[in-house]
């Protein structure tokens, strides 16, 4: 009777371990259908439109939003130092080196990764998946690589926006409300932020985490159980887990690339 | 098939302010141009290089011209430096190197101050007048002995 917590623990454990490989393979069967021929453009157009121009708004609020927000921050404190000039550079370090990869990587997580889950999750109740097997079509080269490379494709693009709205923001809030000079302002963070060690840093993440939120929206959505429930299920958990491994990874990659 | 277009349309739109955007921040706010080849490779060496890292810049006249590559000690237990810079610069061996540090508490620097000899710095040249980093800690600590002094 003792037992039955470790047995539980020891089910649970083959159970993290036996989707890890799942996933393992179900990734390596996506890079294998998008590197042999039949390459569906038509539908990774569809779908960088679904993933990334949907998100584009959001993206780009959220980035202008958040450089406000860390200009008005930086000031009052670097401000009782006589420091404002530091401002330029705190705002741009923050935002490329951490929070621009971060933040978009959970806002299209949030937005198009639980929307490919859902519809992947719908396929799968609704047989669509199985539909297309009757026909000899590989459901994973049809609906599923399309999606996942979307996502990886649209994260550094929609990075690199984040990032540009957001130092719009910071100069803005920085130059016209808190009277900052906007030269040195620009000037000081130009000369902080490095190519290798920040931008570099920045478009890596972007890249890692669109592969992360790509394997983990499709993967969930195909493993989905045939119901309402299994359907909601694969969505709520797909946002969780993606976030959680994003968050994860950023550890990862910034302490593999070093101070 | 109207719609379709207009679709792939926006798409090429969004694919192309996307790769602006990071072109955008690798070349002009990352410097991204900058680190095109160098090669005028110089040596200097100081008997204290405080936390002067790999990668601090080497400047002109407060013009950024280059950048150290690499530091390590060497026979005389001093520390000598490899300084990466700008080849197109005709700097003479009487030219002179000091680390300095960009405000109170800011980054360590080399700052190379050119001579008036007419003989040219080659690659894989040395340095021969440097000056070494102020250390903070140094500095206080003398203060603080000549003020006993003054007392007594």
């Amino acid at each position: 009777m003792r037992i039955a917590p470790i047995e539980l623990l020891g089910f649970r454990s083959l159970l993290l371990l036996e989707h890890l490989g799942h996933a393992a393979f179900f990734g390596m069967r996506i890079v294998f259908s998008l590197l042999a021929p039949p390459l569906r453009f038509r539908r990774l157009v569809i779908d960088v439109f679904d993933a990334g121009v949907l998100s584009l708004p959001v993206v780009c609020l959220s980035g202008f939003v958040v450089g406000g927000t860390l200009s008005l921050l930086g000031y009052t404190t670097l401000v009782r130092f006589g420091a404002e000039q530091a401002l330029g550079p705190l705002v741009g370090l923050a935002v490329i080196r951490e929070l621009g990869p971060v933040l978009t990587a959970l806002l299209v997580t949030g937005r198009a990764g639980s929307a490919i889950a859902a519809e992947i999750a719908t396929m799968v109740t609704t047989e669509q998946l199985d539909g297309l097997r009757m026909m000899s079509v590989d459901p994973i080269e049809f609906v599923v690589s399309p999606k996942a490379l979307a996502l990886v494709l649209v994260m550094p693009l929609l990075t690199g926006l984040f990032i540009l709205f957001s130092l719009l923001g910071g100069y803005m809030i920085a130059v016209g409300l808190l009277g900052v000079d906007g030269a040195s302002f620009t000037t000081t963070m130009e000369s902080a932020v490095e190519f290798s060690r920040d931008v570099a840093q920045s478009f890596t993440k972007a890249l890692v985490f669109g592969c992360l939120a790509g394997l983990i929206a499709t993967y969930r959505g195909y493993i989905s159980e045939p119901t309402a429930a299994g359907v909601s299920a694969s969505t709520t958990s797909t946002v969780v887990i993606a976030s959680v491994a994003i968050l994860v990874f950023d550890f990862f990659v910034n302490g593999m690339w070093g101070v | 098939m109207q719609q379709s277009r207009l679709r792939d349309l926006i798409v090429g739109v969004f694919v192309l302010f996307g790769l602006g955007a990071i072109a955008y921040l690798s070349i002009q706010v990352g410097g991204l141009y900058y680190n095109g080849p160098r090669g005028l490779h110089l040596y200097a060496t100081f008997d204290h290089v405080g936390d002067l890292k790999p990668r601090a810049a080497v400047v002109i006249a407060g013009v950024k011209v280059g950048e150290v590559v690499s530091i390590g000690l060497d026979d005389n237990m001093r520390a000598r430096s490899l300084l990466d810079i700008d080849p197109s610069l005709e700097l003479d061996v009487e030219t002179s190197a000091a680390i300095m540090t960009a405000g109170l508490l800011g980054e360590k620097f080399v700052a190379l101050e050119p001579g008036w000899s007419d003989d040219m710095l080659s690659s894989g040249d040395e340095i021969a007048r440097t000056e070494s980093a102020i250390s903070l800690e140094g500095l206080i600590g003398e203060l603080v002995n000549n003020a006993d002094l003054g007392e007594d």
